[in-house]
């Protein structure tokens, strides 16, 4: 967690910074372009914060980060000695966990940058017990809802039909967070459909639903191992180093001993609402 | 006993993880994130399986256990260590073997069974 402070000085005057904090974790971004730094500011609008010392930095590079034989979409992960290694076909990333520094090649693209936050914030989640979940997430009377499921499974649709007094934290990508033996879910500058930004604050999470499209509204238990399996299904992880993975394996463990993980089936209309308490 | 008349051990692979959840065990690999979930005597098996008991031994306690006969037992039993064994979750062998040492592979190929759930996540 950042403390704020004054804003980090070690970047020449020629450079223009963007600071994104999603939950809680500020990533400063740095770049040669005025122009992108607007860019950006846009792209992450109020998880844009001012007068916080990062916790991250990563210096942006505006450059076609290969070959132009090389656009491949699989992302791949790695770490050698200490640091990690992001590649796809549009860009290119360095990350020195020890240091808070890393590098970012890419054209001027924001959706590259997205990516590349999103599979930084994975990385720091699995050290301290949290995931990145491919669900939309609400807060409705101080208590988070959590709705995850593949593409067309009706996480948008679950927010489009949201009832006022829900506030949305994301309609695509849910920041899952430890702590000690709870968990509360923060908003998340990933849109998915909605193409909406959550709002940037957190709740404790009372339940996850896994949904699936119905006849009618019902909501039902789940064994222990289907929803760890389900919860796996849905986690948005890229490294495949093996100390990862079954760190990934125990937060989901842990998670679904302590938050009910429910099967949510739904009529695509507001009814479904009156099932979320 | 195998059918070449082999005893067999087993030892569940160092790059696994497993968890009791909810009365199953589930197990994952941790190179390809293959998910198993073990049923109640997958689970003793899985257990017993600690590279020094013979899995006639282990087969015959669950027959004793679970009331099935011993041939029914040990079939079950070889057929679920040659399945996980094939994912690179169980390591199996002829002799003992030492938690922390690779043991020689067997020269029987692994039948592919049904009894754990296999998927990846």
């Amino acid at each position: 967690m950042a403390s704020c402070a004054q804003i980090h000085s070690a970047v020449s005057s020629e450079t223009y910074s963007v600071a994104v904090s999603v939950g809680g974790t500020v990533i400063a971004l740095h770049t040669g372009s005025a122009e992108f730094q607007r860019s950006l500011q846009q792209r992450y609008g109020h998880f844009v914060v001012q007068g916080c010392v990062p916790d991250f930095e990563f210096e942006i590079d505006l450059a076609q980060p290969f070959g132009s034989e090389r656009l491949d979409d699989d992302v791949r992960v790695w770490s050698e000695s200490g640091t990690w290694f992001f590649e796809r076909g549009d860009f290119r990333a360095q990350w020195h966990p020890q240091t808070r520094q890393g590098t970012m090649t890419h054209l001027p693209s924001v959706f590259a940058v997205d990516a590349i936050l999103r599979i930084t914030h994975t990385l720091l989640l699995a050290g301290s017990g949290g995931f990145l979940l491919h669900a939309a997430s609400v807060t409705r009377n101080g208590s988070a809802f959590l709705f995850a499921g593949v593409s067309g499974a009706g996480k948008t649709t679950m927010c489009r039909l949201a009832p006022p007094g829900v506030t949305l934290l994301t309609d695509e990508v849910s920041y899952v967070c430890r702590m000690r033996d709870s968990y509360q879910a923060w908003g998340t500058p990933f849109a998915g459909e909605l193409a909406t930004l959550g709002e940037n604050q957190r709740a404790p999470i009372a339940t996850l639903y896994l949904l699936e499209k119905a006849e009618e509204n019902r909501i039902e238990a789940m064994a222990e191992a289907e929803t760890v399996r389900a919860l796996l299904r849905n986690t948005l992880f890229f490294a495949r180093e093996p100390e990862m993975v079954k760190r990934l394996f125990e937060n989901a463990c842990h998670f679904v001993e302590r938050v009910p993980v429910r099967r949510l089936r739904f009529v695509p209309n507001a009814s479904v609402w009156e099932l979320i308490q | 006993m195998s059918e070449a008349g082999i005893a067999i051990y087993a030892l569940p692979a160092r790059a696994i993880a497993a968890r009791m959840l909810g009365g199953e065990m589930m197990v994952m690999s941790v190179r390809d994130s293959t998910f198993f979930t073990l049923n109640e005597i997958a689970t003793v098996i899985w257990r017993a399986a600690d590279g020094k008991t013979p899995l006639e031994e282990i087969a015959r306690a669950v027959s004793e256990e679970f009331e099935v006969d011993f041939a029914t037992a040990y079939q079950d039993a070889e057929e679920l260590v040659s399945r996980l064994s094939a994912h690179g979750i169980l390591q199996v062998s002829g002799q003992p073997i030492e938690a922390g040492v690779q043991p020689a592979s067997m020269s029987r190929n692994p039948r592919d069974v049904g009894h754990p759930t296999g998927e990846a996540p």
